[in-house]
């Protein structure tokens, strides 16, 4: 019987090693149903690994992975594709797919081996590049895309999986202010009205307080803190997990972070 | 050129557009008009263009089998009795092993480009033909005319040679990380196709003068073919190798579009690659045992398909499939005719139309991957 009450994705005691290097150490989490996390931690502290955990496409050396109250590594590919959406940080193709093409891809898990994808399929996807206000591009080439615009088609392609978990490794990075803006909208909409949990990996700090519930931040693969944002964004956390003299305020309800020079 | 901002040169949405819309709704005329054509054209790359493709393979048949040194038409075919004999033994297998092989080189080039994610691969380019021309180099040297259950021994040989080669550009190319380059792909292939042919030549210098002649008689390449036992045989292999790739076409469509993205969506990677490593290795195994390395047919038929369909993995393979059956034929009938009575052998005149296709490729990919 799926734990309705429980986490709906958690990981257990996670190990990992690239080779004989730990990346990722004894690390536990969980994420709630309609809760948006944000994975933070300096460059190489193991927040990429962590999340290729999550999503199983990685397969911890220990400790388990469990979505729903069992563990991920019983579900199917395909089945898992259903219910868990990643967006990798960096994806690219030499060929010419247009947007929607790449988008569609996303409703794969749903259609058969040798069927292309219906008219209600491109709806989907189509909804889903109009929610991030990037419908514009449906049949621009992604090869001629800027790396923002192609983050927003990647997002898209997540979207249209409509998956209960997000994962979503860095999807602001190339954003402008206006798309991070719309992406964060887009997924506190999701969490509100489909109850979907989302887990980020981002260096952006200032968006943090205001979209996000849970905060965990690692340090050479280990979680060093975990918890609200007021309880993460704080000077002793931050300057500790990013070795930096990092500064922050609260003021207007929010928190404001800087690093001293 | 791209524009970024302002009204969109092709379905002119603005980019400053209203900036929140609910799910579904308030998609603009010009969206929905972009979304139209888009369903017109998988409506047209299913019910035009296969129909199409077919009578573009159908015209090349005709002409393939009414061209010659001997000029056949259905007059001569009903009361000349040589006539019918050089048609039905030297001309029809001849076009038919002429279809096959292209068919199946387009089809493996297509789904080695989607595989490893480069529109430069290619059974020649990969080196994969180069290892299957040393395997049934050894082969023929060692005089191996046997049969195992039918299949010709060379068949085998040169599918392990394919295999290995496959394998070896993938571990060489992929040793980097996890990111497969495309330069090291290509120069893998490069040094792997060097290092076959120089095998190939100290087993020409090593072999019995005969044997020697014969293996640099195959080396160059022909579809000459008498009768239908040999065509029988290839079918046996051919036709398995022609079922795994279609079935794995919606994985390698996935797999274009990112590995990572792939995996995520729930595709097997590992098996996928081995699946294709295997049938694509079959393949040319038995392709090049029987017509020699016949060069940058899965080069130039995928990309024309890409041209002609657009970039759906799922459409192109059964589309190179056919094209590339076409290509071949008329290539082959090119090549029997163009210094007649003498012929040129197909791979040089495939060659001769690939390299530049190659090196306009090569120029477009550096606008957007760095070696």
């Amino acid at each position: 019987m799926p734990d309705n009450n429980g986490p709906l994705l958690e990981g257990r005691n996670l190990n990992f090693a690239y080779g004989t290097a730990p990346v990722v150490v004894d690390v536990s989490l969980a994420l709630s149903r309609g809760a948006i996390g944000a994975v933070i931690g300096a460059n190489g502290s193991g927040k990429s690994t962590l999340v290729r955990l999550l999503a199983g496409l990685l397969e911890p050396a220990s400790g388990s992975v469990m979505f729903n109250g069992a563990p991920l590594a019983d579900l199917q590919a395909r089945e898992r594709a259903k219910r868990i959406a990643y967006v990798p940080q960096s994806s690219s193709t030499v060929f010419p797919f247009t947007a929607l093409e790449i988008v569609l891809t996303g409703r794969s898990p749903y259609s058969g081996r040798f069927r292309f994808e219906s008219q209600r399929d491109e709806q989907i996807a189509l909804a889903a590049l109009d929610m991030l206000d990037a419908a514009h591009l449906a049949a621009r080439h992604v090869t001629e895309l800027s790396g923002g615009e192609r983050q927003l088609v990647t997002v898209a392609r997540a979207l249209a999986q409509e998956p209960e978990v997000m994962l979503l490794d860095e999807p602001a990075s190339a954003l402008d202010l206006k798309h991070r803006t719309q992406l964060a909208k887009a997924l506190r909409r999701l969490r509100d009205e489909r109850g979907i949990a989302v887990l980020m990996i981002t260096h952006d700090l200032m968006l943090l307080d205001s979209s996000v519930d849970v905060l965990f931040a690692m340090k050479c693969g280990r979680l060093v803190a975990s918890g609200g944002p007021e309880a993460v964004l704080n000077d002793n956390v931050l300057g500790d997990v990013y070795d930096a003299p990092v500064r922050t305020r609260r003021g207007d309800g929010r928190t404001f972070v800087w690093s001293e020079l | 050129m791209t524009r970024r901002c302002g009204p969109d040169a092709e379905t002119g949405a603005r980019s400053f557009g209203p900036s929140y819309r609910s799910i579904g709704q308030g998609l603009n005329e010009a969206i929905q008009q972009s979304v139209q054509q888009r369903r017109a054209r998988v409506g047209v790359r299913l019910r035009v263009a296969l129909p199409l493709l077919f009578g573009a393979l159908i015209i090349a048949l005709v002409v393939g089998l009414c061209i010659g040194y001997q000029p056949i038409d259905f007059a001569s075919l009903q009361s000349d009795p040589l006539s019918r004999a050089v048609f039905l033994r030297l001309r029809l297998p001849r076009v038919l092993m002429a279809g096959l092989v292209g068919a199946s080189l387009a089809m493996v080039g297509a789904a080695l480009q989607a595989l490893f994610r480069n529109p430069l691969a290619d059974p020649f380019t990969l080196g994969v033909s180069g290892g299957a021309s040393l395997g049934a180099s050894i082969a023929i040297a060692l005089g191996i005319g046997i049969s195992i259950a039918g299949i010709p021994i060379v068949f085998i040989v040169s599918f392990v040679g394919a295999f290995l080669s496959v394998f070896l550009v993938y571990w060489l190319a992929s040793s980097t990380g996890k990111v497969i380059l495309p330069g090291a792909l290509l120069l893998a292939g490069v040094v792997l196709n060097l290092c076959a042919s120089a095998g190939v030549l100290v087993i020409q210098y090593l072999a019995p003068y005969g044997r020697s002649l014969q293996i640099l008689r195959w080396l160059i390449g022909s579809l000459d073919v008498v009768g239908f036992d040999l065509i029988w045989k290839m079918l046996i292999l051919l036709v398995p190798g022609w079922l795994i790739l279609m079935g794995y076409a919606r994985d390698l469509h996935l797999l274009a579009t990112g590995e990572e993205s792939a995996a995520s969506l729930g595709v097997d990677v590992r098996r996928t690659e081995r699946m294709v490593f295997l049938a694509s290795s079959i393949i040319v195994g038995v392709t090049v045992s029987v017509g020699g390395a016949i060069g940058f047919v899965g080069l130039i038929v995928p990309h024309a398909a890409r041209l002609l369909f657009g970039q759906d993995v799922r459409f192109l393979l059964p589309a190179s499939f056919l094209l590339g059956a076409a290509f071949l034929v008329l290539a082959d009938t090119l090549a029997r005719v163009a210094i007649s009575p003498s012929e040129l052998p197909v791979g040089a005149i495939t060659a001769l139309l690939g390299g530049p296709v190659f090196l306009f490729l090569l120029r477009k990919q550096q606008r957007y991957s760095a070696m």
